[in-house]
């Protein structure tokens, strides 16, 4: 009996062992390229893969290992990237979103410069000169833009709209007095869905611009506004106001199911960024429409994916040719369609898109660019972090005072502000 | 010599004293036997604790590592984040009604067990089982049951179960309510580990002997005034055990949380294991990071330590 104990132990070891995947991915092998992304859902994912094909077009012998790490705006492989980065372990090219994100990432240290690739490929000529200034950090590029999505969109339910004889608002004020009308008839005038933390400074992002304008807006990134400023205070009260009219259960929602709000015609509103665009399709509903937030009127506020290529790569020349790609014509036609964002290069055949986004990349080549400080543009990640907390804490406490403080200690710390 | 060491010469206990002073095979062996363990325990964990202190005390707020050493600032900072002091309060709150009704149910429910009522492995094992699952999985199943459900779904779980016994007005928010937050973890928590409560309890009842029992009662004490006077008292050692198992476990929990709420609206679930994840692997804020860890394990150290000098105590004096 003990015997057979003993037996059936090792069998069952045996066969759980036999389950752990046996070969080291990304070993000195080579024609391997090892691309790290968090892009697992939907749309992001086939996006990818049409990226992969075109790879594959053209650099037929290379197998790629597609390194996912899942998790809601890449918390997790955010995780596993540092570990591997400091680790000497890295992937060949990694997913980061343009802008101040990079820092995190010591780029001196740990990344490739790729200016000259940028040169080489006349990408300087094809990306407008706002993103490029995004991307530029410490004098150099670090990475190359795939993608721009559109943060501050306002999202609305066109029967909500159109069977109350509305349009959607211009300034706060109107925007205060169609809610009213709103919930007078039982419909949520300002949808939120906040359940993840990041929501809530996501629309406050476009509650800032709306209320210091572009300008004003980059410069509470840069120094040149002041987070002490009365009109960060109006910005915080203004918020606040717009909060009493959401949805009572926002906080076990993300914004995909408050998105159902819209859907339903139960909600009217909801401040988020492009991606809500293929959501919706994805939920066959076209019944939406699209606006700028209140006091949002020719101002982009930006977001780029982008792929880096650290220094420790294994596979350098492919990864190079991987880099290439990605800022390519044909790299960028077979992603963007499909993730629901628009080109970050101004010449892609725009018959590819669909009307939100034809629409987008017209306001992107005429409107004022300014970074999303919620998806790693503006400001480097520890400061973004804290701005985040403390919107989100914004949400239950509504404590204007407290949370100007808050934000103005974040600015401090991060050493932009004295 | 003096006649006291001549006389404890003579007795065998001393010889063995004596004996014990030269260096033998034995004495070698087991000291090479333990030693690669206790390197390994030198260097892996306190080598690692008192790099972790260190790290605390420096300016390492980025991926590549930076030992400009800044004194206490970090910790300055730490308690003056709002996130911070409200993590702090959950884990008191957590750990207080966690200790509470988990030694209470699991102790109701031992008392029960013992009464020798029928089927009583039986139910042993049922209270037992949630122990052997993970806290990540008691966390999604959790997280399930207390969802307050939504526009597409309608009413879910627990909720559900509440409307159709019509009591429809008990139904909240549960973890999104960010007046309940870390209490529905709770639930969750003392769900896994009230059962293992109960085994510690019914080990310890089961070793009383009836005879006390038997005497108080024959002495005129009710049953109450049996489990008032001679029980509980008896059982004292178990409830310190138990404290000390499930304090810890409460003061460092981390994968439940994750599992199920995350940090919560206005972080009312959030614990400071959660924000130090944060802090080290997001905000790649390593040195603050640190010093949560080192916070973290402060208060563990409080739970432990005394009970540790008083075990080792209790240890030499037998």
């Amino acid at each position: 009996m003990v015997r057979r104990i003993w037996w059936l132990t090792i069998v069952g070891l045996l066969a759980i062992w036999s389950l752990f995947p046996s070969s080291h991915v990304g070993a000195a092998a080579s024609g391997k390229l090892e691309i790290f992304s968090w892009w697992t859902a939907g749309g992001e994912a086939e996006g990818l893969k049409g990226m992969f094909t075109a790879y594959q077009k053209a650099y037929p012998g290379v197998e790629i290992v597609n390194a996912t790490v899942a998790g809601g705006a890449g918390t997790n492989a955010k995780a596993v990237l540092a570990t591997r980065l400091t680790g000497g372990d890295p992937p060949d090219s990694f997913q980061v979103h343009a802008g101040l994100e990079v820092q995190k990432y010591d780029p001196p240290k740990y990344l490739e410069p790729l200016s000259g690739l940028f040169k080489s490929e006349g990408w300087e000529k094809v990306f407008p000169s706002g993103l490029l200034d995004l991307l530029r950090y410490q004098g150099n590029y670090w990475s190359v833009p795939v993608n721009i999505h559109r943060a501050n969109v306002l999202w609305i339910s066109k029967k909500v709209f159109s069977d109350n004889y509305l349009t959607p608002a211009k300034t706060f004020d109107e925007f205060f007095k169609l809610a009213d009308t709103l919930k007078a008839k039982g419909i949520v005038p300002f949808v939120l869905g906040d359940k993840e933390g990041w929501e809530a400074g996501h629309a406050f992002e476009a509650v800032l611009i709306g209320t210091l304008g572009a300008d004003g807006y980059r410069g509470l990134w840069n120094g040149k506004t002041a987070w002490t400023d009365a009109k960060v205070t109006q910005a915080l009260n203004t918020f606040k106001r717009m909060l009493t009219y959401t949805n009572s259960d926002h906080a076990a929602l993300t914004w995909d199911g408050a998105g159902q709000y819209l859907i339903d015609g139960k909600g009217a509103m909801e401040i988020m960024g492009d991606w809500e665009d293929g959501w919706f399709q994805s939920k066959n509903f076209t019944g939406y429409g699209w606006a700028s937030p209140p006091g949002n009127a020719g101002v982009f506020d930006a977001l780029s994916d982008s792929f880096a290529m650290p220094k420790a790569a294994r596979n350098r020349a492919n990864a190079q040719n991987w880099l290439k790609v990605s800022g390519s014509k044909a790299g960028q036609e077979a992603f963007n369609p499909k993730k629901g964002s628009i080109c970050a290069r101004t010449d892609c055949n725009q018959m590819l898109f669909n009307a939100y986004l034809q629409s987008s990349a017209k306001d992107w080549a005429k409107d004022a660019l300014v970074p999303s400080v919620i998806h790693g543009a503006a400001a480097f990640e520890s400061w973004a972090t804290k701005y985040k907390d403390a919107m989100a804490l914004f949400v239950t406490s509504g404590d204007v005072a407290k949370t100007q403080a808050a934000l103005q200690a974040a600015c401090k710390d991060a050493g932009v502000c004295k | 010599m003096s006649e006291r060491v001549r006389a404890q010469i003579a007795s065998p206990a001393a010889s063995r004293v004596r004996r014990r002073r030269v260096v033998t095979a034995d004495r070698l062996i087991a000291v090479l036997l333990i030693a690669p363990s206790a390197a390994a325990i030198a260097v892996f964990v306190y080598g690692f604790i008192g790099f972790t202190a260190f790290a605390s005390f420096t300016k390492w707020d980025n991926l590549s590592p930076d030992f400009t050493w800044v004194g206490w600032k970090n910790y300055a900072a730490l308690f003056n984040t709002v996130r911070f002091q409200i993590d702090l309060g959950n884990t008191v709150t957590f750990t207080l009604l966690f200790l509470a009704i988990c030694l209470s149910v699991g102790f109701a429910l031992a008392v029960l067990l013992d009464r020798g009522i029928r089927g009583e492995s039986f139910f042993r094992s049922i209270y037992l089982f949630p122990l052997a699952l993970s806290f990540i999985v008691t966390g999604v199943v959790w997280r399930w049951l207390l969802n307050p459900g939504s526009v597409q779904l309608g009413t879910t779980g627990v909720n559900l179960l509440l409307e159709r016994i019509g009591l429809g007005v008990l139904k909240t928010g549960w973890y999104t309510d960010p007046r309940i937050g870390i209490k529905a973890v709770v639930i969750a928590a003392v769900w896994q580990m009230s059962g293992y409560v109960m085994a510690m309890y019914l080990a310890g009842l089961r070793g009383i002997p009836e005879e006390l029992r038997e005497a108080a009662r024959v002495d005129g004490a009710n049953d109450l005034q049996v489990y008032r006077s001679i029980i509980v008292p008896l059982l004292h050692p178990i409830t310190l055990g138990a404290i000390i198992i499930l304090g810890h476990i409460s003061l460092k929990i981390f994968d439940l949380v994750v599992a199920m709420t995350g940090p919560g609206p206005g972080f009312s679930s959030d614990v400071p294991a959660f924000f130090m994840f944060d802090t080290t692997f997001r905000g790649n804020n390593f040195a603050q990071g640190a010093g949560i860890a080192m916070i973290l394990l402060l208060m563990v150290a409080v739970l432990i330590v005394p009970y540790l000098v008083y075990s080792l105590r209790t240890e030499t004096q037998r």
